[in-house]
């Protein structure tokens, strides 16, 4: 095995659906065919899942099984592994992460995206994972999976501070694995507590340190969701580290359990 | 630990490929009980039975620590693999993927002097992105 040269960076940028798309490639493959085919291959494989899962279209599974149009024979098996992961997720956390819930007008939506964006990315990386002697870390809107394999040397991840987006407050070193963060930094208060229909209290941000980024997503969302309590549900986790950011500034780093 | 092993395969791989490819271009291993520093040396024949030639790979060493395998070869293909030598612990290793905690920054930094590659934040959509942290990265390596 010989070790990728003390290469440069390579950069690529795409806005899918909405979203920001950010690809760092070290290593063998950065910007020959294989790295371009499995960077169109990312972005491809995020607007297919776009395509089934997005609530802002009409047309798409989700939409449908959210208006009752289809029944659970009617959709494919990618829908069934999110509900799935949904369900866990939802029994884990005591309710407060939850994909069914109540809108204001007290009518129930159905909404995937705390569990499809992390999975999807997990899925779209597939792709770069197949590049060999090539190190790879991908964003998606802020969620990062990575791996540095080839060189042994560790993506280093910036968490951003969620009172000053400009600004660094944690950094933590990824050579395999995934880091996700939630909070109301750039869109507003959007995650709620299920339980409450409430956006959380006393939590300004979290972020979630895990093997996957479906996991790390999902956890992030279920810890900031559940405000006050995140950190010590955290604190439980298997196989998952962190930190909260509080409401006050406080921060509470949570180590593996 | 998973990736570990993952590593030790692909490393695994590398030698019974070497082993392989000297296998395909010597006409047959070396008979039974010969010691054969072959000419390139990287690996050593011996203890063969009837059940086959067992071959020891030479030392490699990665940066992880020294590595050695040893194949059993019966019929010209690799019947066994076995690790001789493999690296010790892999602290560093374990501590980067096991358990890496969040390193809190003693001041908040920009982006450059913390030497970040990703930023990892609230959910950024394309209209919050040219304001973003994970933009300046971006753009610093684009340029």
């Amino acid at each position: 095995m010989t070790a990728a040269p003390e290469s440069a960076i390579a950069r690529k940028v795409e806005h899918v659906m909405g979203l920001p798309i950010s690809l760092a490639l070290r290593g063998r493959h950065t910007d020959d065919t294989a790295a371009n085919d499995a960077w169109h291959a990312v972005l491809a494989e995020l607007g297919r899942i776009d395509a089934v899962f997005s609530r802002y279209r009409p047309d798409t599974v989700i939409s449908r099984l959210g208006r009752g149009e289809l029944t659970e024979a009617q959709y494919p098996a990618e829908v069934h592994e999110v509900l799935a992961l949904a369900a866990t997720a939802e029994r884990a956390s005591g309710g407060a992460f939850a994909v069914r819930r109540a809108n204001a007008e007290g009518d129930e939506v159905l909404d995937t995206d705390g569990v499809v964006k992390g999975w999807a990315a997990d899925r779209a990386a597939e792709a770069l994972r197949a590049l060999d002697d090539t190190d790879f870390c991908l964003s998606a809107g802020g969620d990062i999976v990575a791996r540095a394999t080839a060189t042994g040397r560790a993506w280093r991840i910036g968490i951003e501070d969620p009172r000053d987006p400009q600004r660094i407050i944690a950094t933590v070193p990824v050579l395999d694995g995934a880091v996700a963060t939630s909070g109301a930094a750039h869109r507003g208060r959007h995650v709620v507590d299920a339980r409450t229909g409430r956006p959380p209290t006393g939590v300004a941000s979290v972020t979630v340190v895990h093997r996957t980024l479906t996991w790390a997503d999902i956890d992030a969302t279920a810890a900031y969701a559940l405000g006050p309590g995140a950190a010590e549900w955290l604190r439980h986790r298997v196989g998952r580290t962190g930190l909260v950011v509080g409401a006050d500034g406080s921060t509470t780093l949570v180590r593996a359990s | 630990m998973r990736r570990i092993v993952l590593w030790f395969m692909t490393t695994l791989s590398a030698v019974v490929l070497l082993l392989g490819y000297r296998t395909s271009t010597s006409a047959a291993l070396p008979a039974s009980g010969t010691t054969a520093n072959t000419t390139n040396g990287t690996a050593t024949a011996g203890g063969s039975s009837a059940a086959g030639t067992v071959v020891t790979g030479t030392v490699a060493s990665t940066r992880w620590g020294p590595v050695q395998v040893q194949v059993a070869v019966s019929g010209g293909k690799i019947t066994s693999v076995q690790v001789v030598q493999q690296p010790e612990g892999n602290r560093r290793d374990e501590e980067i993927n096991a358990s890496a905690v969040p390193t809190l920054v003693q001041e908040t930094l920009d982006a450059q002097s913390a030497k970040i590659d990703m930023v990892s934040g609230a959910t950024v959509t394309s209209e919050g992105y040219l304001q973003s942290l994970q933009s300046a990265l971006d753009q610093a390596h684009l340029a």
